[in-house]
């Protein structure tokens, strides 16, 4: 499969979940498990393109298949947009359901661009913070889609880069 | 985190490829679609089975398509790709009305209409609703094809008529004018199954006048109606003019025929209070969008 | 909403972008299952399916026989080494194996350590456990009975019988004054009041890597701790093993909120698994683990009276608890404090008397009591009081908010002494709850409600004032087990002017990484970007007792503003001994001294640090270095406190209630990050809605935990939630150094009341004046039938 743009080979029992292949195997401890039922999100990454819980698959079905996680969002040392809200925006706390959080704000934006609350709250309703009350993780989403390449923010400023 | 228990994993390439692998391993291989019912169970290890059969690869089960005056739903459609579907949502509003409600966002990504109709959950959503339009249910086999009602699909809890080396392929949908669909649901919380559900469609006798139910559907989730549907209901309907009295009414005696459980959603009387008051507000809501009333 | 610099670091005080944010967006945090070590194994707990239920026999030969099973650890195996059993946080012991009988569902009966995860979870099966079921107590208000099942068997001298589950007994107040008042009053109320089972379910479960090293005899213990330092000691009690050997380290915790302040079976496990193997040995628990086994929250059946005038003057509070404590009383608070803070139920009233009884009492249910942000109880006193108080304001037919105003606290009260001697330290109470009503536009939403009546909606409008007590605590009242409740804190500015503060509180998710720098920045002119904050491990941190019940900003926080401030005060001698004045002729402006008139003569904190480290003569008795540590004893605890308003909307035909606004006046003293402080209010209120709507963990009469999943335990999630309308007073804390009071458990105090009140307000038109929470659809709908159902058990 290809992780990150980058393939991987492994051999593998077929009952692995996908979610600790990527933690125990390839070592990509970003993405996090929280639940036993699929209720919680901390796993979400992409799986062609789309969110996935990974702790509601095998990684022996993502064989041949393109996974994204939240190590993939930084592309060439510039953090992505969605990662700069959160930042700018407090979205996380403890961190635990951050990556989630953030895998699946990064698929909004790529089908919304400047989505309303409502559908933020919408595609996140799969996944559960203890920590925010979801208020700053709404705002986070709503600043990363102001700040976005090309997008102007509310005061007229283009595409404005958070570094940490 | 639960893991399940070791367990041997195939891909099929074909509906005749993965019928040949299910009756190859027989009836301790499971087919694995979406796997949103079946890895849940199977890392609780409720469910162990022997081997696995990975149909997701397989081409032409996942279109969602009209052919001639029916709606063809291929089972390995994604829940989200059903509420996308503008075709589905056209004819069927209560498609679209249960998607929204299923589960969450991400596991309607992966989730699909055939894994959730053959897990057979009581609580299934799709099961009251395919029962409410009356679809029906493609299943090959390896001497081919057989259409079962989706109204004798199940036979009980986690039960279907799908035998173990059989595999649903595909729901098909006979399309009528004239008519409207809603559903209601009421659930604790997002993503929890419901305390309970309704489906309605309706369709109208466009004569002048008060219009009168020319026919009606009636699914139930969650409350134990047999096969999803509160069948004395519908008959009750039948020809009756649409009246806020007559869908009341319609909501009593479904409730009055359906057999909810105890649990932690809520005690019985509750359970049957909410099937008679869902019945009402779906009856209502399909008329209007019969009625063109209502988007 | 507060907004966030975009440029530059606020030199101390004010909002600013968290410096621990760089690793968590990258996915780089490291939480305890990212901890991997050379060798490492995995272990897995086998546990009770059975609520009560002697142990026969234990058999682990097949177990022990699979190939990938290093070794298996019984109850017999812990007591041949004497660790059978561990102290709990409360003085009573629980055990880490069961031996003679298992006492609730999902207790520690067998530990696997295995080469991988999945190893270890199939050994678990082959491990063959012979039960003999007995009757379970699971219903608290049974547990006295003449015929109850005795629980504990293993504490000496118990018999079954009304005493055989009995913990304790204690009381506050003036129970003959109250009893006087309540006699002659115009108004008294009595209600029944649960505030059920819930469970702080942290997103990240608890779990360890026990490391330790056979030929240094060192222990080195990763895990998941609140406490390290309290850890530290436990351990070396438990297992023998001298504290000096002992270092725990708390990584990156996804969230405590009190779930990881005990130690639990599974740590020792590891720990012993450790030992025997020679290798480290990881036990990280599934969700079903934590939320059947881990600290549970609450549990607290109360009997609630009020009294007070026809005109509305709240005389007397007055409240009986039965408190389930699990089978093992394993409640984390402060020694003597049983009940922890419940004290505080008298709430931000000016009562003549008031009075409580708390009964402790076993159950077969799990151990915990103390967790889910309660600040030692106190979330159970402000519903109880705030319940209270609304009733009041429906029997009157007053408002609820005028009720309120009438009887606050008023500021030239302060400080106020409760009628059960808690010293309530600044507040002005209806200025908050003024803003709060002005925030919400409460007349116009009485209006709207009124015009919804008239439809035949439900519309309810909630209020809640709460006075919270944290930052435990001054040390001659308050220690756990012993350990007097003052933290250690350590700062030291290195030759080039950055500086490291060491500090003993273990934050979860609360940012101390940013606002401990920020008030080391405030008092001495350091960027927070060059001061390194170090915590959570305690080879490299002073003894403190850690994270919880709001206590860090008040305790820690405070020795932090010490350290910096006896830091300045050296850097004023260094700087006098530089600029060959004296030190009473040097005056301050952040970030240097200068002479006094003379402001252009001065010498930056950067230039003293070099200096202090140089060959420079400093007076008699001064020692060089620029650095200082100390250890706080808070003289008080400190009270924050709030003003909220829920509005919730219901449907009556379905029960359903939907949250539509929230509106949250705190008043924490001084706020060292508003933005900070803000993101903790959000997440506490959101708790309120889980709670007052959707959570519990109730039992059936079969002994089995109904919330033992997400899919059972519901968690409320954005949708649920309304955008959060936060304002803010400001009355610092007069014994604080820098006037603030702790923050971080007043809204999981707050919100439920208020959300309770609402739903409550918005069925009084069909005359329901209680019911339990949570209010699930079915609770509502029941109790608009005048039939509210019992939470705690299953509903049948």
């Amino acid at each position: 499969m290809t992780v990150n743009g980058a393939e991987y080979t492994r051999d593998v029992e077929p009952r692995m979940l996908l979610i600790h292949f990527l933690r125990d195997e390839l070592e990509l401890t970003g993405s996090h498990w929280g639940c036993d039922t699929s209720n919680c999100g901390a796993c979400v990454i992409w799986l062609d393109g789309a969110p996935l819980k990974s702790c509601t698959a095998l990684a022996a079905m993502a064989g041949g298949r393109d996974i994204r996680t939240v190590e993939g969002l930084e592309r060439d040392g510039e953090l992505d947009v969605v990662q700069q809200g959160f930042i700018a925006c407090h979205g996380l706390q403890c961190g635990f359901c951050t990556p989630g959080m953030m895998m699946t704000a990064r698929w909004l934006l790529d089908r919304i661009p400047d989505p309303a609350d409502a559908e933020i709250r919408e595609a996140i309703s799969g996944q559960i913070c203890r920590c925010t009350g979801y208020e700053n993780i709404v705002r986070s989403v709503r600043w990363a889609a102001a700040h976005s390449r090309g997008a102007a923010g509310p005061d007229g400023s283009g595409a404005h880069e958070v570094t940490v | 985190m639960q893991v399940p228990s070791h367990v041997e994993y195939e891909r099929a390439t074909s509906v005749e490829h993965a019928l040949e692998l299910l009756a190859r391993f027989g009836p301790e291989s499971r087919v694995l679609a979406g796997g949103h019912s079946l890895i849940p169970m199977m890392k609780l290890r409720l469910a162990q089975p022997e081997r696995l059969i990975d149909i997701n690869g397989i081409s032409g089960l996942s279109r969602i398509a009209m052919e001639g005056d029916e709606l063809r739903i291929g089972a390995l459609v994604r829940h989200a790709q059903l509420l996308d579907s503008a075709v589905a949502g056209e004819h069927f509003p209560v498609l679209h009305d249960a998607e929204r409600v299923i589960a969450d966002p991400i596991v309607r990504n992966w989730g699909t209409i055939g894994g959730s109709l053959c897990q057979a959950d009581p609580s299934e959503d799709l099961s009251a609703v395919f029962g409410a339009i009356r679809a029906t249910a493609v299943i090959q086999g390896r001497d081919g094809a057989r259409a079962v009602p989706v109204r004798e699909f199940h036979l009980g809890p986690y039960e279907t008529v799908v035998a173990p080396d059989e595999l649903l392929t595909e729901l098909r949908v006979p399309i009528r004018p004239g008519g409207g669909s809603a559903y209601e649901k009421v659930a604790r919380r997002v993503g929890d199954w419901s305390v309970a559900a309704a489906g309605a469609v309706i369709w109208l006798d466009p004569a002048s006048g008060t219009p009168t139910v020319s026919e009606a559907g009636i699914g139930l989730a969650a409350v134990g109606a047999g096969h999803f549907v509160a069948g004395e209901a519908e008959d009750f309907l039948r020809g009756q003019p649409v009246s806020d009295e007559m869908f009341a009414r319609a909501g009593q005696i479904a409730a009055e025929h359906c057999t909810p459980s105890a649990d932690q959603r809520g005690p019985v009387d509750y359970k049957r209070h909410l099937t008679g008051e869902l019945t009402t507000r779906a009856l209502r809501r399909a008329a209007a969008r019969a009625c063109g009333q209502e988007a | 909403m507060t907004a966030v610099q975009e440029q530059g670091t606020p030199m101390g005080y004010g909002s600013m972008r968290r410096k621990e944010d760089a690793r968590f967006v990258r996915g780089k945090g490291l939480y305890i299952d990212d901890v991997r070590l050379r060798g490492m194994l995995h272990g897995a707990v086998l546990r009770s399916p059975y609520a009560h239920a002697r142990i026969l026999s234990v058999d682990v030969t097949a177990a022990e026989a699979h190939p990938k099973v290093r070794a298996v650890i019984t109850g017999e195996t812990l007591l041949d080494r004497g660790m059978a059993w561990m102290p709990t946080l409360s003085g009573d012991q629980q055990a880490v194996l069961a031996t003679d009988k298992v006492r609730f569902q999902g207790q520690e009966v067998a530990f696997v350590v295995a080469d991988d995860r999945y190893a270890a979870r199939d050994a678990l099966e082959l491990i063959d456990v012979e039960y003999e079921p007995l009757p379970a107590v699971m219903d608290a208000r049974r547990a006295l009975d003449d015929g109850a099942p005795l629980i504990r068997d293993d504490l000496a001298g118990r018999q079954p019988g009304p005493a055989g589950n009995h913990v304790f007994d204690w009381d506050a107040g003036d129970a003959a004054r109250t009893e006087e008042i309540f006699a002659r009053a115009d108004v008294t109320i009595a209600e029944d009041l649960l505030y059920p089972r819930v469970h702080p379910a942290p997103l990240e479960t608890c779990g360890a890597v026990a490391d330790f090293d056979t030929i240094s005899g060192k222990l080195t213990m990763w895990s998941t701790s609140q406490a390290p330092h309290a850890h530290r000691l436990l351990y070396s009690l438990a297992a023998g093993i001298p504290e000096h050997k002992i270092r725990v380290i708390s990584p990156d915790i996804g969230g405590g909120f009190g779930n990881k302040v005990p130690i639990y079976p599974g740590y020792l496990c590891a720990v012993i698994g450790s030992i025997i193997c020679g290798r480290p040995v990881k036990w990280v628990e599934d969700r079903s683990e934590n939320l059947m086994s881990t600290s549970f929250a609450r549990d607290y059946h109360m009997h609630g009276e009020i009294a007070a005038t026809r005109d509305g003057k709240i005389l007397a509070v007055r409240v009986h608890v039965l408190a389930d404590h699990g089978a093992f009383n394993g409640a984390a608070q402060p020694t003597k404090f049983p009940a922890g803070f419940f004290g505080v139920f008298t709430g931000s009233y000016d009562l003549e008397a008031a009075y409580c009884h708390v009964t402790g009492v076993y159950t077969n249910k799990a151990p915990g009591g103390v967790a889910y942000s309660c600040s030692f109880r106190i979330t159970e006193a402000v519903y109880l009081v705030e319940r209270m108080v609304d009733m009041l304001a429906f029997e009157l037919d007053a408002d609820p908010a005028e009720l309120r105003m009438k009887n606050l606290l008023r500021p030239d009260q302060f400080p106020y002494t409760c009628a059960t001697g808690w010293v309530y330290d600044s507040g002005d109470y209806a200025r908050t709850l003024q803003l709060a009503l002005d925030k919400a536009g409460y007349a116009e939403l009485r209006r709207e409600q009124a015009a919804r009546r008239e439809r035949g909606e439900l519309m309810g409008i909630g209020i809640s004032f709460f006075t919270e007590a944290v930052g435990a605590g001054p040390r001659k009242h308050m220690d756990i087990l012993g350990l007097g409740m003052a933290d250690g804190c350590e700062l030291r500015v290195h030759p080039t002017g950055s500086a490291v503060l060491r500090i003993s509180v273990q934050t979860q998710g609360q940012g101390h990484e940013t606002t401990f720098a920020q008030i080391v920045a405030e008092e001495l002119g350091i960027s927070p970007d060059d001061i390194d904050v170090v915590h959570g491990d305690t080879d490299q941190t002073p003894f403190g007792l850690g994270t919880y019940g709001s206590r860090s900003t008040p305790v820690s926080g405070a020795a932090a503003a010490v350290v910096a401030r006896r830091v300045r005060e050296k850097a004023r001698i260094v700087a006098a001994a530089m600029l060959e004045v004296s030190a009473g002729d040097l005056d301050w402006e952040k970030g240097r001294w200068f002479v006094r008139g003379d402001p252009d003569h001065g010498r930056t904190i950067a230039e003293i640090a070099l200096a202090a480290h140089s060959d420079l003569d400093l007076p008699e008795g001064v020692e060089g270095h620029l650095d200082a540590s100390c250890v706080y004893n808070p003289p008080n605890l400190t009270y924050p406190c709030g003003a909220y308003i829920c509005v919730v909307d219901v449907d009556p035909g379905t029960g359903k209630v939907s949250v539509r606004r929230f509106v949250a006046v705190d008043d924490c003293g001084v706020r060292i990050n508003p933005m900070i402080v803000e993101g903790q209010i959000h997440g506490g209120l959101a708790d309120g809605v889980g709670m007052a709507l959707m959570e519990v963990i109730a039992f059936d009469a079969g002994g089995n935990c109904l919330g033992g999943s997400f899919m059972d335990y519901l968690l409320p999630t954005a949708e649920e939630c309304p955008s959060w309308e936060l304002g803010e007073t400001v009355t610092p804390s007069p014994h604080h150094p820098i006037g603030a009071k702790g923050v971080g458990e007043s809204a999981t105090v707050g919100s439920p009341p208020a959300v309770v009140n609402a739903v409550m307000d918005a069925l009084r038109p069909f005359g329901v004046r209680h019911a339990d929470m949570p209010l699930t659809p079915a609770q509502v709908w029941c109790a608009i039938q005048g039939r509210p159902l019992r939470t705690d058990l299953a509903i049948t």
